[in-house]
Formats: structure tokens, C-alpha cells, sequence
């Protein structure tokens, strides 16, 4: 009933039983958080407040506080925009696509991943807010009567399928993430000791008691979700792309923008995944259920979604010399050779050479080595959005007006502020939230714990 | 961490009024495949169960306890049809009706016409609307709400416990019995 072959490798180390699952989920809340915590929350939260000071500066004072000129009218607010959005779908794809094919390795990692997902949303819903200038005039995107006549939102513009995409992928990922954790907010209520710690997730379990009936519901509802979040997710960042492609930009107007953005963002958010869970492993000792195993098929994802991108850049360089548009391919020229060569090299260095290490079983077994990756990766991925965004303004249709674009302190300000923000958010969740979804792992402890499946072997059984 | 202190206590917040009124034993078992051939058995002698709390699904139990398959998913079905006609009513009505607007020399004449510009609209309406709706039903159907008293009569039952209620019918001490026999390690 519970079997699963010995070649398979245990998913969750040791040996352990269901109340010993219990225990580890809940001992990063139940006891003070070690001194690396402390440092890493107070660097977070001083960078968080520098970009709070830089967004309020720029509220008060306007978008002229940013590098912005009339080339290059979008720059860095974009390009983290665009990056933020895209390290959140890896948080989607392991909880959502990884159910509908049943790998159960997600199961110690969806939860953080899913936070991720919301945390890198929140961060990157932040900067078309505060590109409008008039961030108070922000519920103009929403189709609401107003007192203007008959002035509607225009439903035929890839920005307004932005707001409806992103809108929809937040609050979809809220309830995904939120439903699942409500068994294990019940977990952690009927554990607690201290009245206060009760009382709170008294109120987050929703009285949550594990019912046959509305397990059943549960399975249902979660199925039904990640069917439903995973064409969303393919649809948000297709939508992302189109802000773009449906433009009339050399550099820009492409039709393989969709596919090519997905696996990028893919590509960004595994990354950050890895980043994230080799400190908190590491931090709150749960080198037990997320394993180098975990590492491992992660990487693999990396390896794969990055040669996916690579093969994205170079059809994108034929397709341009094939067009015989001649803006077309002064555009990539322009990116590889131009002023701003060495983002295009840095990008393709991390994002197309870099994953290739990972066909060696040494390196991608190798916590540090991933550690780095992970960290090369993101650095590309922010340069790819950069590139093709800055390089394909900066020099436009009149060079009388082609100009360079260098951000101002501010800019530099708002985006670490966004890192600050997105680890303070990480942080804190990490202290109060059950980390690994412990209900749904201990379904597969019979199957795939480490001591349960020597005893399989042991005694022969199939 | 469990002490019998917390226990207790947890136990009197825990207890909903309806269940107390019928007659019935609590057993708690430490291991779901005994719960489950144990499950089989008390059904097959006549008793009823009244519930299974278990600290995360047990896959056959529903088929084991004879409970009918859940209909959410036909109902976010439903849902998801209502956003979509949502979003084509109110893409015809402010982009055809109530205001056209020529938008890059492409006119809008009619909402067939402009439809593939709104697919991205429709789609994530049916999205919201079935993802939302559902989740809300869910709730509801479950009797879920922030500060709803937790429905587990054992706290353990989150943590490594499997509790079975059965309606008492006839002896006590042969459900007792019976009880202990196919598994159970505590009963109350």
C-alpha cells in the first residue's frame, strides 16, 4: 500500500514518525531563532526602510528623481518589475504543475516556494504603482464607473491585461497557499502552549479538525486550483511578455516573447527558490526534508529552463538577420556590440553558459555550487530584462535622440529596497508559518521516509 | 508537549454540542492502515460512524466510510463559466456599447470583431471567479471561519492521532471490544 520502489531515493532523512514531523515543523516557531536569523533580518529590514525613504521621495517629488529621460522612458522600474514577477512562478509551478504530474518531492517545498510567489508579487505590483506618479489615482486601472462620463479602461492594451493577470495570480496564489496551510495552522494551535500563540493560530486554522468529509473537500479544492493556477501562471507572464511584444520596438516586437519569458521566469524563480531554501535548511535545520535530492531536481529544472532561454537568445539573433528588417538587426547588434555590450555578456554568461555546469552530478549535488548559481542566475535574469528593455530604447527610430540611460540613487534605492522588503516578508514568515507543508508530507512518510523504506527492503516485502 | 493539562482543556473548547447528545465511543488509533481495516470492520458489523479526524487525508477512507464524492469541483466549473460571461458582458458593454473608441485605426464594430483582444481578460475572469468562489464555498460547506472553535474533540488528532466516533448501538462493551480488537490504543 505504501510501497515505492528502493531505487527511488527516501525524500525525508532519518528516522522519523508522524510526531516527529510534527516536532521539526514547528521548532522554528516554538523556539528563539539563532543568531544568523537576527543578522539577516536587520540587514533586510535597513534596506527595506532605505527604499521605503526612496519611494516616499519619489512619490513627493515625482518619476524626474528616477534616471528616466525622453529615449528611455522606461528603465530599472520595469526591469524589476518584470523580475519580481518572474521569480514568483516558480513558487506556482512546484505547487501547481508538480501536483498535477504527482511528484511528490515538492511536497517539503511548495510552502516556501508559494510565500516566495506572493512575497516577489508584492514587490513587483509596487513598481507600476509608483511609475503612475500619482499613485492615489491608482484605482483608475480598475473598470469603475467614474464621474469623467463614460471613460472606461481600454480592454484592447497589454497593460490592462497586466493589472487583471496580476491581480488574479496574487489573490489566486493568496488562497492556494492559505488553504493549504489551514491543516497546518491547526497543527500548530493544537500544539501551542503559550494562550497568545493559541488564540493566533486559533483564528488562522479557521477551527480546522480534520474531518473525513472535508479532507475530501480539501484534496478536491487543491486539485481543482492547481489546475486552475497552472495555466494561470503561463498566462501571467505571456501577458508580461505582451506589454512588449505587441509594441512596435525592434527588440521587442517578437512573437516568441511568450514562451521565451515563461522559461525565464521560470528559470529566475528556481534560482531564488534554491537561495531561499540553502539558508533556511541551513538556519532552522531542515536538512532532513529539503535534501540534496531536492537540490538535485531543482537544478535540473535550472539546467533545462536555462538552455531553454539559450536557445530563445540565438533564435531571436537569427530571426533578426533572417527578417532582413533592417532595425530589426541593428537592434541586436546594437545589444551585443553596442555601448551597453557587457549587460548582453553578462547576461548570456549567467543565464546561457552558467546552468550548463549542472550536467556534472558533482557540481549540481554541491550545496556551495548551487548556492552561487542560484545567485549568477538572478544576476542574468535581471540583466536579460535590461537588456531588452533599455538596449532596444536607448537608441531609437531618430539618432538624434539616441542617449544613454544611468539610474540615480534613487533607483538603485527602490530596488534594494524591493530585496530588503521581499526578506523581511521571508523572514517573518519563516518564524510564524508552518515551513513544509506537514500534512500533505506525511502522507508520503510510509512511502518515502528514509527508515520506512530500509524496513521495506529488510523484510522483503515486494 | 502534549501534557494532560493542555489536553484537557483543549478537549472542553473542543467539543461540539449536536455530536454530545448521541451515544457513542471515541477511539484513537496511532496508524491510518489500522484505521482503516478497522473502519471496514465496525462498518461491517452494523455501526455507524459518526466521523474520522485525521491529521492529513487518508487516501481510501472516503470510499472506506462511504462517503458520496464531493461536487466542488462541478461547482467551480459553474463559477468559471459565470466569470467568463461576466468578462464578455462587460467587454461588450464598455468597449461596444458605451464608449467605442478607435484604437489604432482598428474601430470597434462589433465585439466578434474585437474579441481576440479580450481573451486575456476573459480567461483570468474565469480564473478569479472559479479559483474564489470555490475556495469561499469550501469554506462555507465546511463550516471554516476565523475564530470557529477547532472541531477536533482530541487535539492530538493534528498531530499523529486518528480518532473514530461511533454511534453506540446495542452493548457498549461489545463496540469496546470490537473496537480494541481491529486496533485502537485509547478510548474514551
Amino acid at each position: 500500500m505504501h510501497y515505492e520502489s528502493p531505487i527511488r531515493e527516501p525524500l525525508i532523512l532519518g528516522e522519523k514518525n508522524y510526531h516527529d514531523v510534527s516536532i521539526e515543523v514547528a521548532r522554528p516557531i516554538e523556539t528563539s531563532p539563532p543568531r544568523s536569523w537576527w543578522i539577516a533580518f536587520s540587514i533586510s529590514l535597513l534596506l527595506f526602510l532605505w527604499g521605503i525613504g526612496n519611494i516616499l521621495y519619489t512619490i513627493g517629488t515625482g518619476i524626474g528623481t528616477w534616471g528616466l529621460n525622453k529615449t528611455v522612458g522606461w528603465a530599472w522600474d520595469i526591469t524589476n518589475f518584470v523580475w519580481w514577477v518572474g521569480i514568483g512562478h516558480a513558487g506556482t509551478l512546484i505547487s501547481a504543475i508538480l501536483l498535477l504530474f504527482r511528484q511528490k518531492w515538492r511536497m517539503s517545498i511548495n510552502r516556501s516556494a508559494e510565500a516566495m510567489t506572493i512575497f516577489s508579487v508584492i514587490q513587483a505590483a509596487l513598481f507600476p504603482g509608483i511609475h503612475m506618479g500619482r499613485i492615489w489615482l491608482a484605482y483608475f486601472v480598475f473598470p469603475i464607473p467614474n464621474s469623467f462620463g463614460s471613460l472606461w479602461v481600454n480592454f484592447n492594451s497589454p497593460l490592462l491585461w497586466d493589472v487583471f493577470a496580476i491581480s488574479t495570480y496574487f489573490s489566486v496564489s493568496l488562497v492556494f497557499w492559505y488553504v493549504g496551510l489551514i491543516p497546518d495552522f491547526a497543527m500548530l494551535r493544537d500544539r501551542a502552549i503559550k494562550p497568545i500563540q493559541k488564540h493566533v493560530y486559533g483564528i488562522l486554522s479557521f477551527g480546522w479538525g480534520g474531518k473525513a468529509k472535508h479532507w475530501q473537500r480539501f484534496e478536491e479544492v487543491s486539485l481543482v486550483l492547481a489546475g486552475l493556477a497552472t495555466p494561470l501562471v503561463l498566462s501571467v507572464h505571456t501577458i508580461v511578455s505582451m506589454d512588449f511584444a505587441t509594441s512596435v520596438i525592434p527588440g521587442w516586437h517578437t512573437t516568441i516573447f511568450p514562451p521565451y519569458f515563461v522559461a525565464g521566469a521560470i528559470f529566475s524563480g528556481f534560482a531564488m527558490v534554491q537561495t531561499l531554501l540553502i539558508i533556511m535548511r541551513k538556519m532552522f535545520k531542515m536538512e532532513h526534508y529539503i535534501t540534496i535530492q531536492h537540490i538535485e531536481m531543482m537544478n535540473i529544472v535550472i539546467m533545462l529552463t536555462g538552455s531553454i532561454v539559450g536557445v530563445a537568445y540565438i533564435t531571436e539573433l537569427f530571426i533578426a538577420w533572417y527578417s532582413g528588417v533592417e532595425y530589426e538587426q541593428y537592434a541586436f547588434l546594437n545589444r551585443a556590440t553596442g555601448p551597453y555590450w557587457w549587460a548582453y555578456w553578462s547576461m548570456m554568461t549567467c543565464n546561457v553558459f552558467s546552468p550548463q555546469f549542472m550536467w556534472f552530478k558533482k557540481l549540481r549535488t554541491s550545496i556551495m555550487f548551487t548556492f552561487i548559481i542560484s545567485i549568477v542566475v538572478n544576476i542574468g535574469m535581471w540583466f536579460e530584462r535590461f537588456v531588452i528593455i533599455v538596449t532596444s530604447l536607448h537608441r531609437d527610430y531618430l539618432p538624434s535622440s539616441w542617449t544613454m540611460f544611468s539610474p540615480t540613487f534613487v533607483d538603485i534605492g527602490i530596488y534594494l529596497g524591493t530585496i530588503g522588503f521581499f526578506f523581511v516578508l521571508f523572514l517573518l514568515y519563516a518564524r510564524t508559518f508552518p515551513v513544509i507543508a506537514q500534512a500533505e508530507l506525511k502522507t508520503i512518510l510510509k512511502s518515502s521516509g528514509e527508515s520506512q523504506k530500509e524496513h521495506h527492503t529488510e523484510d522483503g516485502h515486494h | 508537549m502534549d501534557t494532560t493539562n493542555t489536553q484537557t482543556e483543549a478537549q472542553e473548547a473542543h467539543v461540539e454540542e449536536p455530536v454530545k447528545e448521541i451515544p457513542m465511543v471515541r477511539a484513537l488509533f496511532d496508524d491510518d492502515d489500522v484505521l482503516l481495516k478497522s473502519v471496514a470492520a465496525i462498518r461491517e458489523k452494523g455501526y455507524k460512524i459518526q466521523e474520522v479526524f485525521s491529521p492529513f487525508p487518508v487516501h481510501g477512507l472516503d470510499h472506506a466510510l462511504g462517503l458520496k464524492g464531493t461536487r466542488i469541483a462541478i461547482a467551480a466549473f459553474m463559477y468559471g463559466l459565470l466569470g467568463l460571461s461576466t468578462a464578455i458582458t462587460m467587454t461588450y458593454y464598455m468597449m461596444i456599447v458605451d464608449w467605442p473608441m478607435n484604437i489604432g485605426g482598428k474601430p470597434s464594430m462589433s465585439w466578434g470583431e474585437n474579441m481576440p483582444a479580450f481573451v486575456p481578460i476573459m480567461f483570468e475572469l474565469t480564473v478569479f471567479f472559479a479559483a474564489h468562489l470555490m475556495v469561499w464555498t469550501f469554506f462555507i460547506r465546511n463550516g471554516l471561519y476565523p475564530g470557529r472553535k477547532a472541531m477536533n474533540p482530541d487535539p492530538r488528532t493534528t498531530d499523529d492521532m486518528f480518532m473514530m466516533e461511533v454511534e453506540v448501538l446495542g452493548d457498549r462493551e461489545d463496540l469496546e471490544g470490537l473496537l480494541k480488537e481491529t486496533g485502537a490504543v485509547e478510548l474514551q
